[in-house]
């Protein structure tokens, strides 16, 4: 009994596994059903969390927006998604006239399958991992691209103008975010010495990685927001310019999926900054009783995904230039130097024995004041050039004049 | 080894399955009545004009160009951050310059102009 309040999770799978012996199945056969068993279980786990995760979303955003958010279905309307999902059910599917169809009934699948695929190397707590990959941080890259994938299907396959541009858009936006992403990836993995999840998440005992690469973080962050396409940088669905973007002619369930991949694609991305630069499941006791390791990745989770719709509910939508300003000349080149700023601080503390937390918030402080500087001058350098055009305006005119 | 493998494979599984039986249930919930007026595409009210497959701007082009680089880069920084630990300084004063060749074709592209969106 006191294995089971330790660590429910492996309990429950070894007692499955030895009913399952028990009956005479081989041993290989038992393991395949065992992880038949779990994929599906965390599958559909997922995909019910996405009632909660769009519930708490509205009423959130609600309240920001000085609003009572649903309030009539059920306890505090928590239960308005669901009523929205059986409306949705007996919804008719149209299909629009020119619609290739195999990527056009494909999309909605990819988009749901790549954020299910990445909760595959999410450990939640110290035995409650799916898959302990090597490369898990490769396979997060890949399997997020997935997404995008469908998204451009979505909207190359719909033979609708609005769509079309939202998947030109995907292209420049959501692809473009993916290299802040990458190179804000290889902090933790040099810190860590490893790509697998679970190394990651143990190499953060003393101190998280937020602490160590605070900046690194945050392009993350960003970027991972924008590589979902959430507020503020939803251009790809953006309802004043393109009605509705690459979903515009999906309907019924069709469309939900696609609704369903966004939210479930949100609460992935804190999953993933939770794990990465927070620390994970790490926690007082966590590696005694499992059960506390994954209170304490559903507590930090939960803090981030409040982050993002807080920034949902705080910004407007950013105009398609100026996110890709923002992209290239200030989150990439910002991914770069932090990079290099990491590996030389780390092997720094390494070689000499410095205090590594210290050199790490060193190197971290002179970027950020590197940073100001560059802005800075950029910024006057600006100013300078619109007051020369507006001299040689006034010139001219008064020129014309004489 | 294979068996994280196996899991991944009946995850990615069950991520197209799931979905697939939900839409097949809407599929045999939802009334049928397609008509020639319902099917066409939506585009605020007025009926489409010409072709949908216009052609794109040259920006997406160059900016798809960069990312190719950029990614293939990662390739390359991958193997070098997971072997960092066993690496001398020098070492790593190598990786940093292979990063500031990368940033130097960044600052040629930002130099040539294809990074503001016309």
């Amino acid at each position: 009994m006191q294995s089971f309040l330790s660590d429910p999770f492996l309990f429950i799978a070894n007692w499955l596994e030895s009913v399952l012996l028990g009956w005479g199945l081989q041993p290989s056969l038992a393991t395949f059903l065992l992880q038949l068993l779990g994929a599906l279980a965390l599958g559909t786990s997922l995909l019910l969390l996405t009632f909660l995760l769009i519930w708490a979303e509205r009423k959130i955003v609600a309240r920001i927006q000085d609003r009572l958010g649903p309030n009539r279905v059920g306890p505090f309307g928590i239960f308005q998604t669901v009523a929205d999902l059986l409306k949705l059910v007996t919804k008719e599917l149209i299909t629009p006239q020119g619609a290739d169809l195999i990527p056009y009934n494909l999309a909605p699948l990819l988009a749901v399958m790549s954020v299910v695929g990445l909760w595959a190397v999410i450990p939640m707590a110290p035995t409650l991992l799916g898959a302990d990959i090597s490369v898990g941080v490769l396979y997060i890259i890949s399997i997020g691209a997935i997404g995008t994938l469908g998204i451009m299907l979505a909207g190359m396959s719909s033979n609708n103008k609005y769509a079309l541009l939202g998947a030109f858009r995907t292209v420049a936006v959501m692809v473009s975010y993916a290299v802040p992403m990458v190179l804000a990836l290889l902090v933790p993995v040099l810190l860590s010495g490893s790509m697998g999840m679970q190394a990651i998440v143990n190499a953060q005992t003393p101190v998280a990685f937020i602490f160590l690469a605070p900046i690194a973080a945050a392009i993350f962050f960003v970027s991972s927001v924008a590589e979902v396409g959430r507020a503020p940088f939803d251009l790809l669905e953006a309802e004043s310019e393109i009605v509705a973007g690459f979903h515009i002619e999906y309907s019924g369930l069709k469309f939900g999926m696609f609704f369903v991949a966004e939210f479930l694609h949100a609460f992935t991305i804190s999953a993933l900054t939770a794990t990465l630069f927070l620390g994970g499941w790490q926690g007082p006791w966590a590696e005694q009783y499992t059960f506390l390791g994954l209170l304490y990745f559903i507590i930090k989770t939960s803090l981030v995904y409040f982050v993002v719709i807080w920034l949902r509910g705080s910004f407007p939508r950013i105009r398609i230039d100026q996110m890709n300003a923002l992209n290239w000349k200030f989150i990439t080149p910002l991914g770069l130097a932090s990079l290099i700023f990491t590996a030389i601080a780390e092997k720094l503390a390494v070689d000499f024995g410095l205090p590594r937390l210290l050199i790490h918030l060193g190197a971290n402080a002179i970027l950020v004041a590197l940073t100001a500087l560059a802005l800075g001058a950029y910024a006057r350098h600006q100013r300078t050039q619109a007051a020369v055009r507006q001299e040689r305006v006034r010139r001219k005119s008064t020129a014309e004049a004489a | 080894m294979l068996e994280p493998w196996i899991f991944i494979a009946l995850l990615l599984g069950a991520g197209m399955l799931l979905p697939g039986v939900a839409i097949a249930a809407n599929w045999v919930l939802s009334p049928k009545k397609p008509n020639s007026l319902k099917n066409t595409i939506y585009e605020c009210g007025i009926e489409t004009v010409g072709e949908t497959y216009v052609q794109l701007k040259g920006a997406y082009y160059i900016y798809a160009l960069i990312f190719v680089v950029f990614d293939i880069e990662a390739v390359f920084l991958f193997p070098w951050a997971v072997a960092y630990d066993q690496l001398q300084l020098y070492m790593v004063l190598e990786g940093v310059l292979f990063i500031l060749i990368l940033a130097a074709g960044l600052i040629y592209a930002w130099r040539k102009g294809v990074l503001e969106w016309v």
